[in-house]
């Protein structure tokens, strides 16, 4: 049995499928936390208790944020892993290298843009989630930030990076699971598109629409 | 796309005279390049002349020089087989090269692949993976009925484009993460369709990944590099077959190593 199970996480296919699992719970993340966001176009009150309500759903919010943690440090884990693999794949760089077809801008960066995601993930959360919300709420905290067009403009690009980190990854993630037909897979391909979109603009409008009203 | 009848190039071709030589680029004008040649036969007219120099010829492999055997496999200009889309190098013409062009040729690379000589690499590892698993076993006897195992046609068909791949690796040279993927995915997926290789499938897969993983390639990323580089045209289809197929096995298949 002990075979089984290490073989399924250690081979390389084992790798991706983690990798897979994982990031589609970071997508399904994104658009509960997207849907959340949608609570600070209410204002101010509706927003703070929002995350307030959130914060009370004890012990499920524990649970629920060790759980995304875990996920996260997987995902992280695992893509370092196959990075430094795929490095070692090759030894030898070749001399001139073209794209015959295929390649994209975001499958070609994933571990690049992957790096940044992460370092904006620790910024935000440093920013948004690990400071003192009980003499300055939420809400005002990140209008306050958001009234500031250099935070507005790094959050505007982090999300472009993200956007391309889903452009590769949702219809990946597919492959991965080895969901791949002539009828669906074009259209797994523009759901793609449509999720890095709503994800990409979603997100990054926020921050736009506090700057404009503050 | 060249419209002349000869033209003058010059290739930057890797040279290298050994495994444990560490290589080098050597830059050679050849002129008088018939353009009706192949890019190979434009390669045996220049060693003609390097032997006629008394210098070392450029070493290539090949064979059957109709694009079915898959002995041949170079980068040119960084693409296997050259940027002809569907052929391999010896069906690529130097038509397709204009006069003054300089054409970087290199061996196909990955650390799975040694360098033998120059242009000459080592392609055992894919025979390897194939050993692991990529048959079936057959009592031999008369030959069986026509009809006696019913087979769709469509799957008929599926198994056979998986089965067009000749296995020369370019997807492995093309794949930016040095990933044999493509290739064991087709191998993979000409038995699983087939009933006939229905009954050893969840043992071969993973007997083949676990060797195509000791052999030392990378890990596949999805780029799709491999399928618009194979001179066959097999569809990364195959690979979500392999994925599948692997999940299959590991959850529910007997294990082929160590038990």
């Amino acid at each position: 049995m002990n075979g089984y199970i290490t073989f399924l996480f250690s081979s390389s296919i084992g790798k991706k499928l983690l990798m897979a699992v994982t990031g589609l719970c970071l997508i399904g993340f994104l658009a509960m936390h997207l849907l959340g966001n949608t609570m600070a176009y209410a204002g101010a009150t509706a927003f703070n208790d929002y995350a307030k309500k959130l914060h009370s759903l004890e012990p499920y919010f524990t649970v629920f944020n060790i759980g995304l943690l875990t996920i996260g440090l997987v995902h992280i884990l695992i893509g370092v892993i196959l990075f430094f693999e795929n490095l070692r794949a090759r030894p030898r760089k070749y001399e001139v290298f073209k794209n015959p077809g295929g390649m994209t801008f975001g499958s070609r960066t994933m571990p690049y843009t992957g790096i940044l995601i992460l370092i904006f993930v620790i910024m935000h959360l440093l920013k948004f989630t690990f400071v003192d919300k009980s003499v300055i709420p939420i809400y005002q905290q990140m209008a306050a930030t958001f009234a500031n067009p250099g935070w507005v403009l790094m959050y505007v690009v982090a999300m472009v990076i993200v956007a391309f980190h889903i452009s590769h990854g949702f219809w990946s993630l597919f492959q991965t699971f080895g969901i791949n037909h002539p009828r669906y897979t074009p259209l797994i391909m523009r759901l793609g598109l449509v999720v890095t979109l709503v994800i990409g603009i979603g997100f990054g409008i926020l921050p736009v629409y506090l700057l404009i009203i503050a | 796309m060249s419209e002349h009848e000869t033209i003058n190039i010059t290739l930057k071709v890797w040279r290298q005279n050994g495994p444990e030589d560490s290589g080098r680029f050597e830059t050679i004008p050849v002129a008088d390049v018939d353009t009706h040649s192949s890019f190979l036969e434009m390669l045996d007219f220049l060693n003609e002349k390097l032997i006629l120099e008394d210098k070392e010829p450029i070493e290539f492999d090949n064979d059957c020089r109709e694009g079915i055997c898959g002995t041949c496999g170079i980068m040119v200009n960084g693409i296997p087989h050259g940027h002809g889309k569907g052929m391999t190098v010896c069906q690529l013409h130097m038509r397709e090269f204009d006069d003054g062009d300089t054409i970087v040729v290199e061996p196909f690379r990955a650390r799975a692949y040694k360098v033998i000589q120059d242009l000459m690499v080592d392609r055992s590892p894919l025979e390897k993976i194939i050993q692991a698993g990529g048959y079936i076993s057959v009592n031999t006897g008369g030959a069986p009925d026509g009809n006696a195992v019913p087979v769709a046609q469509e799957k008929s068909e599926e198994a056979m484009d998986a089965a067009a791949c000749i296995g020369c690796g370019a997807c492995v040279a093309s794949c930016p993460n040095a990933s044999a993927m493509l290739f064991v995915s087709a191998k993979v997926s000409q038995f699983a369709l087939l009933p006939q290789g229905r009954a050893e499938a969840n043992t071969r897969v993973l007997s083949m990944l676990q060797e195509m993983d000791a052999c030392g390639f990378g890990n596949c990323t999805n780029h799709r590099v491999c399928e618009a580089a194979c001179p066959k045209e097999v569809s990364i289809t195959h690979i979500a077959r392999f994925n599948r197929e692997f999940l299959k096995a590991s959850l529910f298949g007997r294990m082929p190593m160590g038990e």
